[in-house]
């Protein structure tokens, strides 16, 4: 990154990602990733779907192995999702680039994604982007909860019980899963057709002008 | 560590003659990493068992969950009860082995005490019987992840490790079974008010499977810790493990 003071003046442009926010999206994806692929070792124990993880696509191998790794790594993801929180909030980061979209905004780029009409340009988040980012944002705060009061429903009992319970609790938190595995499909999907935004989120490339105004 | 500084024979080769093949090796295999999948092949294979740096990393993480569980149980904190009416039915049997293998109280049983407590006497059921009793219907949760609504009723364990005279500042209190079955708790667990050695299920004497004659029932841990057909009670400050604590299930497992 350049030693040029922030881009408050118009004509230096900032960089499409802040460096904040690429190195806590690569720790928190690869958090991610340990997660849901240790989840799946301890869900394979006691299945609550009719089919169970190929025990080669498993973090930890077995049931413990798969809660060790599960309760290690849930403190990277726990130090990550605050630092990410905060930052977006003090920064201006979610306020500027991640406000919830309108259904309007929806419905007019998600028509335009489908037909292929909707330019990329980086560092600004269309609607349909907004809305997956905020969905697996929340996803994933949802998964930290439910885990935590499934972790603990005695210690955290009023947790545990604002989830309906222990076992109602557990089923959400596998919901909460499936959700962000269908975020990484569609998010994966979307950067191999767009690979230029890969190249961004890793190094300080600067963002493009807006296309259009909104 | 003592520095070795004892006059010695020359070593037959010095780490500088082999630093180059050292870094070769060490190129290779980090190549081997980058290539099998950013490392993460090689990390699905820590599983515990292996003596990798990644596995020794996982135990000393499990012994720090396990420090901040001790820090978030709360000795007054009860676990939720139910009516009677919601206990599970059929109660589904579980133990390191399959049902036909459980075994019947051996003859002339009793329970054993032992570690640090004033009277060593072991006890009969009907001993056990004469000290007060409690009675809980409470959720019990397997580390798979099922749970189960039981009612146990028997001696809260505070009341007897007072009673045979326990050092209720050793920090551990470990069972052995007759089963070859094993567990230890903490000391602050063991005094809490909902954990008790259960001599009833669902109203009626244990029987052979639900932990006949005598079982641990503490609800504020994992049900692994709830150790059924017990043979004797230690209290300890030695670490004692367990049958599966060994094995890698972290040890507080606290609920
Ligand atoms: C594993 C879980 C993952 C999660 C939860 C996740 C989540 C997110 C979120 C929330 C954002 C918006 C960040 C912000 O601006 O504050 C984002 C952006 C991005 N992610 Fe991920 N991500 C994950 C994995 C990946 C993977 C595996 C890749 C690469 C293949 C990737 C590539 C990107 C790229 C390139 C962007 C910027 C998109 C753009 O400029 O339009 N992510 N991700």
């Amino acid at each position: 990154m350049s030693a040029h003071p922030p881009p408050a003046t118009p004509g230096i442009r900032r960089p499409a990602h802040p460096l904040p926010v690429r190195i806590m999206h690569w720790v928190g994806a690869a958090a991610v990733m340990c997660m849901m692929l240790s989840g799946w070792a301890i869900y394979n124990a006691s299945p609550s779907l009719p089919f169970t993880f190929p025990r080669s696509l498993t973090l930890g191998g077995w049931l413990a192995g798969g809660i060790a790794w599960h309760i290690s790594v849930m403190w990277v993801l726990f130090a990550d999702g605050i630092a990410y929180l905060l930052y977006g909030a003090a920064s201006g980061h979610f306020r500027r680039n991640l406000r919830p979209p309108g259904p309007r905004a929806v419905i007019r780029d998600l028509t335009a994604t489908l037909t292929g009409r909707l330019g990329h340009r980086l560092g600004h988040y269309n609607a349909v982007q907004r809305l997956l980012y905020v969905g697996v944002i929340a996803a994933i705060c949802l998964a930290v909860a439910t885990g935590l009061a499934i972790w603990k429903p005695v210690q955290l009992g009023w947790l545990c019980g604002l989830f309906g319970g222990y076992p109602l609790a557990r089923h959400i938190h596998l919901a909460a899963m499936i959700a962000i595995a269908l975020f990484l499909v569609v998010h994966v999907t979307m950067v191999a057709i767009f690979p230029r935004t890969l190249v961004a989120m890793v190094a300080g490339i600067p963002a493009e002008p807006e296309e259009n105004a909104r | 560590m003592t520095p070795l500084r004892l006059p010695r024979a020359k070593p037959a080769v010095t780490l500088d003659e082999i630093r180059p093949e050292l870094a070769r090796i060490g190129r290779r295999h980090a190549l081997h990493r980058g290539l099998s999948l950013g490392g993460l092949a090689l990390l699905t294979g820590c599983d515990l068992s292996t003596h990798s740096g990644v596995d020794a990393a996982l135990w000393a993480m499990l012994r720090f969950d396990d420090w901040v569980q001790a820090a978030l149980f709360s000795r007054t904190r009860l676990a939720q009860t139910y009516p009677a009416s919601a206990v599970t039915r059929p109660f589904r049997f579980n133990a390191y082995y399959a049902e036909w293998q459980v075994r019947e109280t051996p003859p002339g049983w009793q329970l054993a005490v032992g570690g640090r407590v004033a009277d060593k006497t072991p006890w009969s059921v009907d001993r056990l019987r004469q000290l007060p009793q409690a009675a809980q219907v409470t959720r019990h949760i397997c580390i798979e992840g099922w749970s189960q609504i039981g009612q146990w009723s028997g001696v809260p364990l505070h009341v007897f490790l007072r009673r045979v005279g326990a050092d209720l500042r050793a920090r551990y209190v470990s069972f052995a079974c007759f089963d070859g079955y094993s567990t230890s708790i903490d000391m602050p667990s063991a005094l809490h008010p909902q954990t008790i050695l259960a001599l009833d299920f669902v109203g009626r004497p244990l029987a052979p499977e639900w932990g006949a004659p005598v079982r641990l029932r503490i609800p504020t841990k994992l049900g692994f810790k709830s150790a059924k057909n017990l043979q004797a009670i230690t209290v300890t400050d030695t670490y004692p493990g367990g049958y599966w604590e060994n094995q890698g299930y972290d040890w507080f497992s606290g609920s």
